[in-house]
């Protein structure tokens, strides 16, 4: 009988602890989402109604994207930040998979010292550099260009995914490279053809993390692009905001625009993203 | 021969790399210490040469400077404190056998993936100071209490914490992700074993969880101190510009010496005086969590 009676206990105490645990966890999940929802609620509704509490917009203003894309010009921003996240991260890819390669597999005087550099970079932190970048992208003509931009950010993700690269190229078995270096396949070859075909897991993670910090990024994209026309989203909304001061809904319409990508993005590579984030989290 | 030539090959791998890496980071890296000593507008093709006095005025002069150091002391210890224990509780709660565990995690990462100017704009938009409009002020008074309606982001006395608990907002679900990766390394195997010796929920966590996950809790924390002192654009987004007053933090100080007074040369010494304090910074705590660890 007592058995019985602590067997109950035991159950209704669990069963309290998990009810209040998801009380707790869903309150937490809740205030994430509202804010957002807010956020697209109101890029549907009209200037009048912006400011009613209802989440559900009545009527549908979808004409505020249209609007938004066209004559806040957010189309053109929204074609550069993607033409900028795709350029930067080819690059990134291209540049730091040849150069983990040869960290992990070449030799070659100086290797571990040009290694130990692109890692120290990580770990010092220069709040002012962007000062001396604007001014070495005005001297060589680079500033207020696309091009400016891209190189200054393929430097930005070059360390970390060096480092990523080269802890994949370390443990990979030699005996694929050698049995292609007897088929009389040169370095390069073995590079493109052997190592980065095997690298396609720690490369989704590399392409994943840079692409998110691309379209995220900011500071640069400020002080390099004068004009709107040049400018990623991030930057363009700044400038839309003082442009059309009030016009909430077609404000909301391009955070929308601006967030969406990056949240479909993540709840498809969900996988990559956290092991990006937490393999970020160990190198820093 | 062969070998000379086979080393230059090698060399082309990281050239490209190297080549980046030179002209964007080491470069610059190198000219903001030569700038720092030079007072410069940006434009003129001489700077003038001026020793120390930018870092002699940081250091004495400049008062908008240091409070602008307080600031962001201030948003870091709400972000450590707040941000990180919300962070391991949630962490905490969703290490066991628990439904819907993933649709959590999953909801909890949506706020940091996103820039700070969008969540700092969608944030201004809730919390306004346009009249009648204002998310959070509209809910005081719906629950009976209108005395504390407030222009939270105006507000000289409410601004900086406003700032911040956004901040915690944005980043709580990345302290989150680091800590559960961290709980779910802990053998199971522990807690039974300390079960069947009778120890209690609370000692199991005071005697297992905490000192095994004490390096994670030091990793999260460093981070925490170097991401949250170098943020910036989320006040852009809550404050609507880049000069932002009683809410500046250091890297605003210097964007606004660099493009509001075109003081190329202090900006670069603000920048110094800044990095040095975090590397300080990082230093104690690295020390401090060896000191913890052995």
């Amino acid at each position: 009988m007592k058995k019985i009676k602590s067997d109950v206990y035991y159950k209704t105490k669990r069963i309290t602890l998990n009810v209040f645990i998801h009380l707790f966890l869903i309150s937490v999940a809740v205030t994430c989402l509202y804010p957002l929802l807010w956020m697209v609620s109101s890029s549907l509704k009209s200037q009048e109604t912006v400011f009613n509490l209802s989440l559900i917009p009545r009527p549908l203003h979808l004409e505020n994207y249209v609007l938004a894309w066209k004559e806040g010009g957010f189309g053109r921003n929204f074609i550069n930040s993607i033409f900028y996240t795709v350029s930067v991260v080819f690059g990134i890819v291209i540049v730091s998979s040849m150069a983990a390669y040869a960290f992990a597999r070449l030799r070659f005087p100086g290797r571990n010292i040009i290694f130990f550099v692109f890692m120290a970079a990580m770990m010092i932190p220069i709040p002012g550099s962007f000062v001396a970048l604007y001014v070495l992208l005005n001297k060589l003509h680079l500033r207020n260009t696309p091009l400016g931009y891209i190189l200054c950010m393929i430097n930005v993700g070059l360390s970390t995914s060096i480092f990523l690269l080269k802890t994949f190229f370390d443990k990979m078995p030699k005996e694929l490279e050698d049995a292609a270096r007897i088929d009389g396949c040169s370095k390069l070859g073995i590079w493109w053809h052997v190592a980065l075909p095997l690298a396609k897991p720690v490369l989704a993670v590399v392409v994943v993390f840079n692409a998110l910090n691309v379209w995220n990024e900011y500071i640069l994209a400020l002080i390099i692009f004068d004009s709107r026309k040049y400018m990623p989203l991030q930057v363009a909304l700044q400038t839309f905001q003082g442009e059309f001061v009030t016009n909430y809904p077609l404000l909301m319409a391009g955070l929308t625009i601006t967030a969406l990508p990056i949240i479909l993005v993540y709840l498809l590579m969900q996988k990559y993203i956290i092991k990006g984030v937490t393999a970020g989290a160990i190198v820093g | 021969m062969m070998r000379v030539k086979s080393t230059l090959e090698n060399y082309v791998f990281v050239l490209p790399a190297v080549i980046i890496f030179s002209i964007f980071y080491i470069f610059p890296f190198v000219d903001v210490f030569r700038l720092s000593f030079y007072d410069w507008d940006g434009i003129l093709p001489n700077p003038t040469y001026i020793q120390l006095l930018n870092f002699k005025e940081i250091l004495f002069q400049d008062r908008s400077w240091w409070q602008s150091i307080y600031n962001a002391g201030y948003i870091t210890v709400i972000a450590l404190v707040f941000q990180n224990c919300l962070a391991f509780l949630l962490a905490w709660a969703c290490d066991r056998e628990i439904k819907l565990k993933n649709f959590y995690r999953v909801i909890f990462f949506i706020p940091p993936i996103l820039s700070e100017i969008v969540v700092g704009m969608a944030w201004r938009f809730i919390i306004n100071d346009i009249d009648g409009a204002n998310l959070i002020n509209r809910s005081l008074t719906a629950i009976g209490l209108p005395n504390l309606v407030n222009n939270w982001l105006s507000d000289p006395k409410t601004a900086l914490t406003t700032v911040a608990i956004v901040h915690c907002w944005k980043g709580f679900g990345w302290g989150f992700l680091i800590f559960l990766a961290g709980l779910q390394t802990i053998p199971r195997e522990l807690y039974e074993a300390a079960r069947v010796d009778g120890a209690n929920a609370w000692d199991c966590f005071r005697k297992i969880t905490i000192p095994l996950m004490m390096p994670v809790i030091v990793l999260v924390a460093i981070l925490t101190v170097l991401g949250t002192m170098q943020a910036f654009a989320l006040i852009i987004g809550l404050v609507g510009g880049e000069f932002a007053g009683h809410t500046s933090v250091p890297v605003l100080r210097i964007l606004a010496s660099m493009r509001g007074s075109s003081r190329f040369g202090y900006a670069c010494a603000q920048g110094i005086t800044f990095g040095f304090i975090l590397v300080i910074i990082s230093f104690i705590q690295y020390r401090f969590s060896k000191k913890s660890r052995a």
